[in-house]
């Protein structure tokens, strides 16, 4: 099993791959077209700000290859943003894979939404064995509204959707490796998806 | 909905932690990851530790701990004491830490706040504010406490916050080791004003001083370390009755 972590900048995905390493799985950190297409499971980690994260993502060839990916994809919190059609982040496009948008949650409410809060209406063998209401850490300013592709939901200000899977590409908003043992499971699950078929 | 948040402090020393640590069924109570893994099983929503060396030596040292925590730990956890620089952010990062926490080094260089915030994002920049009431006004702290400034606790909190902040973590040092509850005035003040998350630190003495304050100190987290670490108040037993008494809390 070849696990690949997209590095395409700062921040802490460490904790991505430590997650891995936990479920008995190596995951390596790479840019590399060739390597990430070699891959049997791509994890796409959310990393600082949408603009200038999608910016990085040009300059490495990365936005073209990522939507023809046929492996299982699993994009983190700002990489579950990124792959939806924008993002008003920064006035960002995204890379259209996740037929919705992005906003930002209001000030009525504390922005982040830092903490653990609930996801329900699950609806993905992502999500296999994790019961409803199972509480999940999440970071964030911008929420996905909901659309078709909506796995998993979560009430913040409004109800919004909190895991979107298109076909081979799964998202979450909230940091499964960060979200004790009920996330772990989730990352378990998503290193048993099988590829999209090929025809 | 978004759980309030029940946060231990681990005091760290040379890589080790510090503080009297009473657990029972530990096996080395100054191991950092053992402990954090032990607070993690409880129902522990998040973990700081506090480098409270940090000179130039301790930090190699602190780092290390840190990717070892990484390694073991999944919850989100915060590293502060002695940061002063992006790189050594970067550092801390890069080895696994979700936030750091910026305290005396901002007071002196505000200008930080808005770099960390800019290169890092504000989710992982945790601003650590040390106050004290001083006749019918809140002054900060700087150094642990020791050194006070004619800085006022919530001009100081409003302009973070505009620098980019992410979050608050509060102490009131009127409060910190009485054991007499929380500064739940100032934590509601500070909740009123600002539009981040606020974390209540120093004075948790029994279970209804964190009833209080998420309700009248309208706290976001409450951070606590020796009621914790010496098993006084068992987190599993906590977060019950905070249950009982209508708080929401991750069970």
């Amino acid at each position: 099993m070849k696990l690949v972590i997209i590095n395409y900048g700062a921040g802490n995905i460490k904790s991505i791959q430590f997650a891995f390493n936990r479920l008995g799985y190596e995951a390596i950190l790479s840019n590399d077209p060739e390597e990430i297409k070699a891959a049997d499971k791509v994890i796409f980690p959310g990393v600082g700000e949408a603009s200038s994260a999608m910016k990085m993502l040009k300059e490495s060839g990365l936005d073209t290859l990522i939507p023809t990916l046929k492996q299982p994809v699993l994009g983190i919190c700002l990489g579950m943003q990124l792959m939806c059609l924008h993002t008003e982040e920064g006035d960002t496009e995204g890379l259209g894979i996740f037929q919705t948008k992005v906003k930002r949650f209001s000030n009525d409410v504390k922005v982040p939404q830092m903490g653990w809060n609930i996801i329900k209406e699950l609806k993905s063998d992502l999500f296999k064995g994790i019961k409803e209401n199972e509480y999940m850490y999440l970071v964030h300013s911008y929420y996905a509204e909901h659309c078709n592709e909506t796995i998993a939901a979560t009430d913040y200000e409004i109800n919004y959707a909190s895991a979107l899977q298109h076909n081979n590409f799964y998202g979450t908003q909230f940091h499964p490796e960060k979200s004790g043992n009920e996330g772990a499971k989730i990352l378990r699950n998503f290193i048993n998806m099988k590829p999209l078929a090929l025809s | 909905m978004l759980t309030k948040r029940i946060i231990p402090c681990l005091d760290i020393k040379n890589g080790r932690t510090v503080k009297g640590v009473n657990f029972v069924d530990l096996r080395d109570a100054g191991d950092p990851v053992e402990l954090a893994k032990q607070y993690a099983d409880q129902g522990a929503d998040e973990l700081v530790f506090l480098d409270i060396t940090a000179t130039l030596e301790a930090r190699a040292t602190t780092l290390e701990m840190v990717l070892h925590v990484a390694e073991q730990v999944n919850i989100p956890f915060t590293v502060g004491g002695g940061i002063s620089s992006v790189e050594h952010v970067d550092a801390l990062l890069k080895n696994g830490a979700d936030k750091v926490s910026v305290n005396s080094s901002a007071v002196k260089r505000p200008e930080l706040v808005n770099e960390l915030a800019d290169k890092f994002g504000s989710q992982c920049v945790v601003v650590a504010i040390d106050a004290k009431k001083i006749d019918n006004d809140w002054f900060v702290h700087l150094a642990g406490g020791t050194i006070p400034t004619d800085i006022k606790l919530f001009e100081w909190a409003k302009e973070v916050e505009k620098r980019g902040a992410g979050e608050i973590l509060f102490t009131s040092m009127n409060h910190d080791g009485t054991k007499n509850g929380f500064a739940n005035e100032a934590l509601a003040k500070l909740s009123d004003i600002l539009n981040i998350p606020i974390i209540a630190s120093g004075g948790a003495g029994n279970v209804q001083h964190f009833v209080d304050t998420f309700k009248e100190g309208k706290s976001d987290a409450a951070l606590a370390a020796s009621v914790f670490h010496f098993g006084e108040i068992p987190i599993p037993e906590l977060k019950k009755e905070l249950k009982k008494q209508d708080i929401v809390v991750r069970l």
